[in-house]
């Protein structure tokens, strides 16, 4: 880019197509761009702060007794599924703070800019995952303090944590788009959340799944949050990877398949 | 400047082409029909009050927007195939600050040049130079919610600058900025063309137009409704005028004819006011005609000169005149021309 131009040599040097590593390159200068912005303004951080805590808290004592008899015993049950309920709340925020990001005029200079029409987009999304990061660790520090400890071991708690962030950042391409299609920021969380309350809830997060009726039975097996939460359980109270591992993956990757390319296309036909 | 600027590409004439331009919002056709010829390294003005589709035609033509009629080229690459080779070549500086409230201007300058592919170094280096050419050095680190209008501008206009592109829009440079840093924003845009760099700005103001710019193109409800160069524009629209009042009011009907008599133009009196008005066809006279008017012993009470303002071009083009907000705005510029 520090060559002075010459029509001449224009055609090679002026180029129409980003390639991949460019592309990488300039996500990952968005993504320090979303660090910087949260370093300046950590208020943001409320929801990822106090969610776990209140919201581990709260479930753990109001079902705890009703479901497994004691909180003790309840808690290798919720905890992997809060885990993954708050966590992915989480990221319902990237889809939020997108439109507002959108609707400011430094978009208008991305856009203007000669990048990767992906990247504003692949950055704020990387951004986010120090804020999963921190809901996932407080979550887990949570359960503890109350008196989890998951046999599986430090290391497959690890695995599962980190299992949970990466489904959340494949989810939070499905709030990116919302935010790119909604016309303001409140209708965004609207939406999101109309999508994302049944699809915690109707699982096996709280409570066990056989007191439901069949079709609910039906729903809540296909449901991907279902798959995510024993992957997790699995994980953190047996030490065991098994399918539900890879369930949770495969699912990610095809919500990333779908939706990024989406949201980008819905992006730049915004422009 | 010279180092920070990168050449037009050479051996191509036109910076930009359009050919009419629509874009439709709705059932109002913001842009309708805008033809544009900007010679490479010229500073090309578009006047118009706010809504005459201003802005949309400059981002159409910065690939911000798409066109929903006819076309446009830069430097020969069409704006819409091509939008990714267009970016390579324009900077875009818009009318409210497109830079990051909440970051610092050397964070905002150093993300825009690592975006535009320079290593962590260079986009440091090159961040410290562009803020070191555009004052703002002691500001650097602090966060631009505490910068002033004017900062924010050449803040603005320093990270359009980063990949020295040949082509730069400016909409409305100086909007809303004192008569000071306004002044400051010209010499910045003059500096920018010197270096070979194509400009084309946008604005409400005449005066800025005059200026600045080697063609102008008025534009009006999404039309190009005059273009030239501002002596041609100018001469469409009539000259400054000259106004006068006399310190004693039996004097005026002298003075008039005295005007009249010296300025070989006819002038009109407002009694009430005791100010007599007359337009300039030759400043040259006016030395005379002041000599003359102290010889008789006529004492003035104040004198100045009008220039014409965006109110006046718009009445005489297209026999209306500019809607009520842009007529508040162009009313700030006029003030300083008042001698």
């Amino acid at each position: 880019m520090n060559r002075p131009l010459s029509t001449s040599g224009s055609q090679l040097q002026l180029k129409n197509r980003m390639s991949l590593g460019q592309s990488v390159r300039q996500s990952l200068t968005m993504a320090y761009r979303g660090l910087l912005k949260i370093k300046r303004t950590p208020e943001q951080l409320f929801d990822v702060t106090f969610q776990p805590i209140i919201f581990t808290l709260m479930f753990t004592y109001i079902f705890g007794g009703a479901i497994s008899g004691s909180v003790k015993g309840y808690l290798p049950i919720i905890i992997p599924g809060i885990l993954v309920q708050t966590v992915i709340t989480t990221s319902i925020v990237t889809g939020v703070q997108l439109r507002e990001d959108m609707d400011k005029g430094v978009f208008d200079r991305f856009r203007s800019l000669p990048i990767a029409r992906i990247a504003p987009l692949a950055g704020a999304l990387l951004a986010d995952t120090v804020r999963y990061t921190i809901a996932t660790v407080l979550t887990l520090a949570m359960g503890y303090i109350l008196g989890y400890r998951p046999d599986g071991g430090f290391d497959h708690v690890v695995i599962a944590a980190i299992l949970v962030i990466v489904c959340s950042w494949a989810m939070s391409w499905i709030f990116a788009f919302f935010g790119v299609i909604a016309r303001t920021a409140s209708s965004v969380q609207g939406i999101s959340m109309l999508i994302l309350f049944p699809l915690t809830f109707v699982s096996n997060s709280f409570v066990p799944v056989k007191t439901m009726p069949d079709w609910l039975q039906w729903f809540v097996h296909v449901n991907p949050i279902s798959h995510l939460v024993t992957a997790v359980r699995q994980l953190a109270n047996h030490g065991t990877i098994g399918s539900d591992f890879a369930i949770s993956l495969i699912g990610a990757a095809i919500i990333v398949a779908i939706f990024a390319p989406l949201t980008v296309r819905a992006y730049m036909r915004r422009t | 400047m010279d180092r920070v600027l990168r050449s037009v590409p050479d051996g191509y004439d036109w910076a930009i082409e359009a050919r009419g331009l629509v874009k439709i919002f709705g059932d109002n056709r913001a842009v309708d029909g805008v033809n544009l010829n900007v010679r490479a390294g010229t500073i090309y003005g578009v006047l118009g009050p706010n809504g005459a589709g201003k802005t949309t035609t400059i981002k159409m033509l910065a690939t911000l927007l798409r066109p929903d009629g006819g076309s446009a080229r830069i430097f020969g690459h069409d704006v819409v195939k091509e939008a990714q080779i267009v970016r390579q070549l324009i900077g875009v500086t818009g009318q409210y600050a497109s830079v990051d409230e909440t970051l610092s201007a050397m964070e905002n300058l150093v993300i825009f040049s690592r975006l535009l592919g320079l290593g962590r170094k260079e986009a440091r280096r090159k961040a410290s130079e562009l803020l070191e050419e555009f004052g703002l050095t002691e500001a650097a680190k602090r966060p631009l919610k505490h910068f002033s209008g004017g900062m924010r501008r050449r803040l603005d206009l320093a990270a359009s600058l980063i990949a020295q592109p040949p082509l730069i829009f400016l909409d409305e440079p100086t909007t809303g900025l004192d008569p000071r840093t306004r002044a400051q924003m010209w010499d910045t845009i003059r500096r920018l063309v010197k270096t070979g760099s194509t400009v084309l700005l946008t604005t409400q103001y005449l005066d800025e137009a005059d200026q600045l710019a080697d063609r102008i193109a008025v534009i009006d409800r999404g039309r190009v409704i005059a273009e030239g160069t501002a002596d041609e524009l100018k001469a469409s629209v009539g000259t400054s005028s000259l106004q006068l009042r006399v310190q004693n009011q039996g004097d005026i009907e002298t003075a008039r004819q005295m005007v009249e008599r010296m300025l070989k133009v006819r002038a009109i009196v407002s009694p009430e006011a005791g100010k007599i008005t007359a337009p300039i066809a030759d400043a040259d006279r006016v030395a005379d005609l002041l000599i003359t008017l102290r010889e008789a012993g006529i004492r003035l009470a104040e004198m100045s000169v009008q220039k014409p303002t965006l109110d006046e071009v718009f009445l005489t083009i297209t026999g209306h005149g500019v809607e009520d907000d842009a007529k508040k705005a162009s009313h700030a510029p006029d003030g300083v021309e008042a001698m």
